[in-house]
C-alpha cells in the first residue's frame, strides 16, 4: 500500500511515499539515493545491508519501511564525514580491514551497534556479534582487529 | 590498424584533453602470458598498453586497464609509478579499467598485475623521468649528469636552489614518448616500493562512497528482472505475461530468449517477475554431486603428457613400497558478496555501460557483439569491483542491461540476485585426480604418475626431485572440453587448478611419509632439490615451531608447500577435530611465502591472509549441489562460506627475495589450504580425507 513515512535519517527528518511493504534497503539505496548500504543475499544471511535502526543493527533488505515510521535510521553515510571519521572507520582505514569494500559498510555498522552495547567488547563477544556479516576476501583477521582498536580509542576518549 | 578498430593512437591520445607529458607503453611483454588463451585483440593499437600523464597541476595519473578487485591493485601499481618517476606517492592517482580512457588490456587475473604488467609500468615511468630530465637540463642550462630528480621536481645536484618542477617543465606542451630502453632504478634505490603504502581506496570504502557497478543508476534508471531457467540445459515452452503487464509502470521486454520486466524500483520490477508465467522443458537430471565423478571420468577429454622425465617402468622396479589413490574436488562458487551488476545508458549512438567485471576489454567486445555496434561506440567503465576472484571475467551482465537499455530507450541497471549469481556462476570445476607412486627403502620418491581430469594443468608437474615420473592433464577450466562434460558453466576460481593439484600433491606427500614412518617435513626436505622451496619451508617451519614427529602424532598439525607461477609458499597448520561431531577448528596458521621483489608488504601480508581465510571454505564446506543443470545452492544459508568463528591465528611471513623478479600474491597461498588441513586432520586423529570439501559427514565416515 503507498503511504508516506516518516523517519530520522542520519539526524535529519525525511519523508517517503512509497510502497509500505518495500525494504528499507531499496527505499535507502533508489527512493533517497544513499548507495553506502550495499545488496548481498536479500535474506538476511550476509549483512551487507546492515543498518542502524534506533540503536539496533538491522538488516534492511529485509525490514520493510512501515517499520521504520517515526524510528532513527543511521547509515554509513551518516556515521562520519571524509574529515571527521567515526573511531571504526579510522580504524578500519588505517589497517585496511578490508579489501574489495562491498561488505565494509554493513562490518561498520554492525560493529556500531556492537560498540554501543559493549564499548569494550572481548575477541569472543566480537567473534560471535560479527559472525553473520560475509567477508569473502577474508578481512576477517583484520576487522577485528580493527573493532578492537576502535574500541580502545573510544576508550580512551578520543576522536 | 584496419577495418572496424578500435581507438588509433592519434585518437586515443586526442580524446584525453589538456597538456602533458605521454608516455606509452608497448604490448609485447603482456603477449607473453598463455598465448593460447588469449582473446582476440580485435584491431587494438598495438604499440601500446597503458600510459602516465603529468599534468601541470603537478599530480600524475597512471591509465590502466586493470581493474580494483580488493586486492590493492591501485595503491601497488601507483608505488610503482612513484618510485620510478621520483613523484610523491600521494600525488599519484589511478585510473583504471575505462575502456574509452585506457588502453587495452587483457584483464586482471593469474596474478598477473604485478607479475606482468609491473615491469611494463616501471619502464614506463622511468622512461617519464628520463624525459622530465632531460627537458629540465634545457630549463637549467646544465648536463643531465648534474641533475637530480626528487618529489616531482628537478634540481641541480650541487645548487639546490636551481630547481624546475615537473609541474612547470610540462605546462603548456603536449609531449609525447615512446617507450624506450632507460634504466629502473635498482632495488637498493628504493624508497616507495617494499614499503607498506597507505591503500588508495581505504576512504572511499569506509565512508560509503567507493561506487560498485550497482550503484551508478541515473534517475531515470530502470531496474530490470528476467526471466530465468530452472536448469541450465532447460528450454522456454511457452510464457505469459499478462500478469506482469498489470503491474503500473512495468514494461515488459521480449528479445528472443531474453524476457525481462522493467520497473523504476526493483521490488516492483522482482513482484512483477513472480507474475511472468513461464514453462520449460528441461531434461531429466543425469548427475549429481554424488555421481558425477564417474561421469567426468569417463566423459573428459583425452589427456595430454604435460612432464615427463625417466621411465616409469624403471621407477616402479626401484619401488619397495607402491600407492595408488585418487582425489576428488567438488564445484566451487566464487560466491563474491557483490554480486554481476552492469548500468547500460544508450545514447546517440554511444553505449556506455559500468560494471563489474575483471576483464572490461573482453565485455566491450562481448556488447559491441551483442548490440551490433562498432567498437568505438561501446564504452565500459569498471567501477570498484566487489570481489572477483576469477568469477567476474566474462559479464552476462552487461549484455542483459544493454539488450534491454537499447529496447527500452532508458538506462537499464541489471543487478543479479544471490540465485541467479549462484545459477550463473562459473564453478571451479569438480575434478579427479589419481597419482600412483613409489618409494624407495630409503625413502625417497622414485616413481610418480599423475593424471587430472578436468581441473586444469597448471602447476601439475611435480617440483619434488624425482627421476622417474609423468604428468598427464584431461581437460581443465580454460576450456575446450566436450560438449555436455560439465551441467553447468565452469571457469576459473582463485590459483585455477592448482587448489586442486596441490591438494593431491602434497596430500599424497604426507600418505608417503606417514608409510615411510618419517616426519612430513623432513620427508619433504629429504626429496626436494629446489633450495628456494627448501628455504621457503624451513622460514615456516621455524616460525611455527615445528618438532618431528611421523603422523599421526595426535597433535592435529600440518604442513603443505607449493609454487604458483613462479611464487613459493609454505604453510603450517594446527587444527582440532571433534569426533563425535566431525567439526573442524582450525586454530592456528603460519604461511612463508617467497614472490620476490614485494612492491607492497603489507598489501601481500593481506592477500596472504585472505587466501588463508578464503581457503578455509573450500577445504572444509564449499561445495555445489545440483541436480543435472539445476543448481540447488541459491544462497548462504545452504552454501557455507568462512564467518568470523572459523578464523585461526594467522602469521604471515614474507621471505626477502629482491633479485628474483616481483611474482603475484593474491592467489598462491590459497593453494595449500587444501592439503595443509587434511594433513593435519590425518596428524590428529588418524583419517586420510582423499576428497574436498571435508565436511562433518566425510570426516566421520573416515574415522569409521
Amino acid at each position: 500500500m503507498m503511504r508516506a513515512v516518516s523517519f530520522r535519517l542520519n539526524g535529519k527528518p525525511v519523508r517517503v511515499t512509497v510502497d509500505d511493504e518495500r525494504m528499507l534497503l531499496w527505499v535507502l539505496r533508489y527512493d533517497l539515493g544513499l548507495t553506502g548500504t550495499k545488496y548481498g543475499c536479500g535474506a538476511s544471511l550476509c549483512g551487507a545491508c546492515t543498518v542502524i535502526v534506533n540503536n539496533e543493527a538491522v538488516r534492511s533488505c529485509s525490514t520493510p519501511i512501515k517499520d521504520i515510521a517515526r524510528k532513527q535510521v543511521l547509515t554509513i553515510e551518516g556515521l562520519g564525514r571524509p574529515d571527521r571519521l567515526h573511531p571504526l572507520q579510522q580504524a578500519f582505514l588505517k589497517l585496511h580491514a578490508f579489501q574489495c569494500g562491498y561488505c565494509t559498510p554493513g562490518m561498520i555498522m554492525s560493529a556500531y551497534a556492537l560498540l554501543l552495547k559493549n564499548p569494550r567488547p572481548t575477541r569472543a563477544e566480537i567473534l560471535d556479534h560479527m559472525e553473520d556479516n560475509l567477508c569473502r576476501c577474508g578481512s576477517h583477521k583484520r576487522i577485528i582487529e580493527a573493532i578492537q582498536a576502535a574500541a580502545q580509542t573510544a576508550k580512551r576518549g578520543a576522536r | 590498424m584496419t577495418g572496424e578498430g578500435h581507438l588509433s593512437r592519434r585518437g586515443f591520445l586526442t580524446s584525453l584533453a589538456g597538456s602533458g607529458l605521454f608516455v606509452l607503453f608497448r604490448l609485447e611483454p603482456l603477449l607473453a602470458q598463455e598465448p593460447a588463451r588469449l582473446p582476440s585483440r580485435l584491431n587494438y593499437p598495438t604499440d601500446f598498453n597503458a600510459y602516465i600523464r603529468i599534468g601541470k597541476d603537478g599530480r600524475t595519473t597512471c591509465f590502466v586497464g586493470k581493474v580494483e578487485l580488493g586486492q590493492g591493485a591501485m595503491t601497488s601499481l601507483a608505488q610503482l609509478v612513484a618510485e620510478e618517476l621520483d613523484v610523491p606517492f600521494d600525488s599519484v592517482d589511478m585510473v583504471m579499467g575505462d575502456t574509452d580512457l585506457c588502453p587495452w588490456d587483457m584483464g586482471t587475473f593469474g596474478s598477473l598485475t604485478i607479475r606482468q604488467f609491473g615491469p611494463v609500468l616501471r619502464r614506463a615511468a622511468a622512461e617519464a623521468r628520463a624525459v622530465l630530465l632531460h627537458l629540465a637540463a634545457e630549463r637549467l642550462q646544465l648536463p643531465v649528469e648534474q641533475l637530480a630528480a626528487k618529489a616531482a621536481a628537478v634540481s641541480a645536484a650541487r645548487d639546490p636552489g636551481k630547481r624546475v618542477t615537473y609541474a612547470q617543465l610540462v605546462q603548456g606542451k603536449r609531449i609525447e614518448r615512446h617507450l624506450e630502453r632507460v634504466p629502473v632504478k635498482p632495488v637498493s634505490a628504493f624508497t616507495v616500493v617494499g614499503k607498506p603504502a597507505p591503500r588508495k581506496d581505504a576512504l572511499a570504502k569506509v565512508t560509503g562512497k567507493a561506487k560498485y557497478a550497482g550503484d551508478m543508476g541515473m534517475p531515470d534508471t530502470l531496474h530490470a528482472r528476467i526471466v530465468r531457467p530452472p536448469a541450465h540445459e532447460a528450454t522456454l515452452k511457452n510464457v505469459d505475461t499478462s500478469g506482469a503487464e498489470e503491474i503500473a509502470g512495468a514494461t515488459i521486454v521480449r528479445d528472443g530468449d531474453l524476457i525481462a520486466v522493467l520497473h523504476s524500483r526493483p521490488d516492483v520490477a522482482e513482484q512483477a517477475l513472480t507474475l511472468v508465467k513461464a514453462e520449460f522443458d528441461h531434461p531429466a537430471p543425469t548427475v549429481d554431486e554424488k555421481t558425477i565423478f564417474d561421469h567426468l571420468l569417463k566423459a573428459a577429454p583425452q589427456g595430454q603428457v604435460v612432464g615427463e622425465s625417466g621411465n616409469l617402468e624403471e621407477g616402479e622396479k626401484l619401488a619397495a613400497t607402491l600407492f595408488d589413490l585418487t582425489y576428488l574436488n567438488s564445484y566451487v562458487s566464487h560466491a563474491t558478496l557483490e554480486t554481476h551488476s552492469a548500468v547500460a545508458k544508450i545514447e546517440n549512438g554511444k553505449a556506455t555501460v559500468w560494471v563489474s567485471t575483471q576483464a572490461p576489454f573482453m565485455v566491450k567486445t562481448q556488447v559491441s557483439q551483442a548490440l551490433g555496434m562498432v567498437p568505438q561506440n561501446v564504452r565500459i567503465i569498471t567501477p570498484y569491483v566487489g570481489g572477483g576472484f576469477g568469477g567476474k571475467t566474462l559479464a552476462r551482465q552487461a549484455v542483459e542491461a544493454a539488450r534491454l537499455a537499447k529496447i527500452a530507450g532508458k538506462p537499464v541497471q541489471v543487478v543479479w540476485d544471490r540465485a541467479e549469481e549462484f545459477f550463473y556462476d562459473t564453478f571451479r570445476p569438480a575434478a579427479i585426480v589419481k597419482i600412483r607412486s613409489g618409494l624407495t627403502t630409503a625413502g625417497k620418491i622414485c616413481l610418480w604418475d599423475y593424471k587430472v581430469y578436468c581441473a586444469g594443468d597448471r602447476e601439475a608437474k611435480q617440483f619434488y626431485d624425482v627421476a622417474h615420473q609423468r604428468t598427464i592433464s584431461a581437460g581443465g577450466w580454460q576450456g575446450g572440453n566436450p560438449e555436455g562434460l560439465h551441467p553447468f558453466a565452469i571457469g576459473p576460481w582463485r590459483a585455477p587448478s592448482v587448489n586442486t593439484n596441490t591438494f593431491a600433491r602434497e596430500s599424497h606427500i604426507d600418505v608417503m611419509a606417514a608409510k615411510a614412518g618419517a616426519d612430513p617435513l623432513r620427508f619433504r626436505l629429504n626429496n626436494l632439490a629446489d633450495q628456494r622451496m627448501v628455504r621457503v619451508l624451513k622460514a615456516a617451519a621455524d616460525r611455527f615451531g615445528w618438532t618431528p614427529r611421523r603422523a599421526p602424532s595426535g597433535r592435529g598439525v600440518g604442513v603443505a608447500c607449493a609454487i604458483y607461477l613462479g611464487t613459493y609458499v609454505a604453510m603450517f597448520a594446527e587444527l582440532e577435530v571433534d569426533k563425535i561431531s566431525g567439526r573442524v577448528q582450525v586454530k592456528r596458521v603460519v604461511c612463508a611465502q617467497d614472490m620476490g621483489l614485494i612492491v607492497n608488504p603489507d598489501g601481500a601480508r593481506q592477500q596472504m591472509e585472505g587466501c588463508i581465510t578464503m581457503g578455509l571454505g573450500y577445504a572444509l564446506t564449499e561445495e555445489v549441489r545440483f541436480k543435472g543443470g539445476e543448481v540447488l545452492d541459491r544462497n548462504f544459508d545452504t552454501y557455507e562460506i568462512p564467518r568470523f568463528s572459523w578464523l585461526p591465528s594467522i602469521e604471515t611471513i614474507l621471505i626477502e627475495n629482491d633479485d628474483a623478479p616481483a611474482s603475484g600474491c593474491g592467489e598462491p597461498p590459497i593453494v595449500c589450504m587444501g592439503a595443509v588441513i587434511a594433513n593435519a586432520i590425518y596428524d590428529a586423529v588418524g583419517a586420510r580425507l582423499l576428497q574436498l570439501p571435508m565436511t562433518p559427514a566425510r570426516i566421520k565416515a573416515a574415522l569409521k
